[in-house]
């Protein structure tokens, strides 16, 4: 009885580190903030499109029955460009529709921003004082979230799509959609 | 000459940190109803700042927050109660936005934990403390210590 109460304490110490241990590993952000609009349906919104006479882009636009992106972005915001390649190949290759939003950012630089890296847009809207943005707990750029069929978003992709991130995370999200 | 621009350097200088003690958001346009002003400013420091974390949104100066506070302002203004305003961002934001965590299941761990430590400690007292208490003495002992006092008193 009492040789193994000894060893209490040293195991409550073991579980505390294997705790410590699983939360700083993996490639967990503690700035990363969980989506509260994770399987809710996505915010409405009507945005002005980018491209001058467009008609407004609106959530009806969302509604395609098949999994669709929607990509916060800014000309201004560095890791957008890093992640763009990527917003290149999902939908050049992969054939996947994505809704950019301009988030808080001048028209006439956004669209010099695709002119130069290509459009990975199937449609472009603009965010200009970033009221949407906030209707979608978007706390910086480029944030992008994967929207069903239905319009319910089932994935929020926090900073940019780079690295394996694409491999490892969003992509086995779109699979299970599909 | 000389004595007044010493003299405007002083004052610039002792006004600044008096000046930044107000927070970011005394630099904008406040509610022209002084207490609706006063009521977002209040709802102001409980919001986080989503960016700086650990910053409300009346003490930041990141665009987020700048946007947060304008919002706020807006909400205020159209007759929206505090407790309205806050549930507006919590549905977008979630809890963490909130500067001071509502009890919830989420955060029952939270606001429990302390009294959960303080049963464990006052539980690992009490039972350490019974241990301690030394076995009630015997007849031979209680004989013995008879002995040792009535040998002291012929001394």
């Amino acid at each position: 009885m009492e040789g193994y109460r000894r060893f209490i304490p040293l195991l409550i110490v073991f579980a505390i580190f294997a705790v410590f241990f699983k939360m700083m590993g993996g490639d967990r952000n503690p700035k990363e903030i969980k989506s509260v609009l994770i399987d809710k349906p996505a915010p409405a919104f009507s945005l002005p499109a980018l491209a001058e006479g467009g008609a407004a882009i609106t959530e009806a636009d969302l509604k395609t029955g098949k999994p669709i992106l929607v990509n916060f972005f800014a000309s201004w915001c560095v890791p957008c460009r890093a992640e763009h390649d990527n917003l290149m190949k999902l939908a050049d290759e992969l054939n996947i529709p994505i809704i950019g939003i301009a988030y808080k950012d001048d028209p006439k630089r956004s669209l010099a921003f695709l002119d130069e890296l290509g459009t990975p847009f199937t449609k472009t809207a603009q965010d200009r004082d970033g009221r949407v943005g906030i209707d979608w707990g978007v706390t910086g750029v480029p944030e992008t979230f994967l929207i069903d069929g239905d319009g319910i978003i089932r994935y929020r992709h926090w900073g940019p799509i780079v690295g394996d991130s694409m491999e490892k995370r969003l992509l086995p999200q779109l699979r299970d959609l599909e | 000459m000389m004595r007044v621009l010493f003299a405007a350097l002083i004052l610039t200088v002792t006004m600044l940190p008096a000046n930044s003690a107000f927070g970011v958001a005394v630099d904008e346009k406040p509610l022209a109803d002084p207490a609706k002003e006063a009521i977002a400013r209040t709802l102001m420091k409980e919001i986080r700042c989503l960016v700086c974390q650990n910053q409300s949104i009346e003490d930041s100066n990141a665009d987020l927050a700048k946007d947060l506070r304008l919002l706020v302002r807006e909400r205020i203004a159209l007759g929206d109660t505090p407790a309205e305003v806050r549930s507006y961002l919590v549905d977008r934001y979630g809890d963490w936005v909130l500067l001071d965590p509502p009890f919830n299941q989420m955060t029952l761990f939270l606001w429990a934990s302390p009294f959960l430590f303080l049963a464990l400690v006052l539980y690992g007292v009490l039972t350490t403390r019974k241990k301690n208490t030394p076995a009630p003495l015997t007849t031979q002992e209680k004989e013995k210590i008879e002995q040792l006092i009535t040998r002291g008193d012929k001394a």
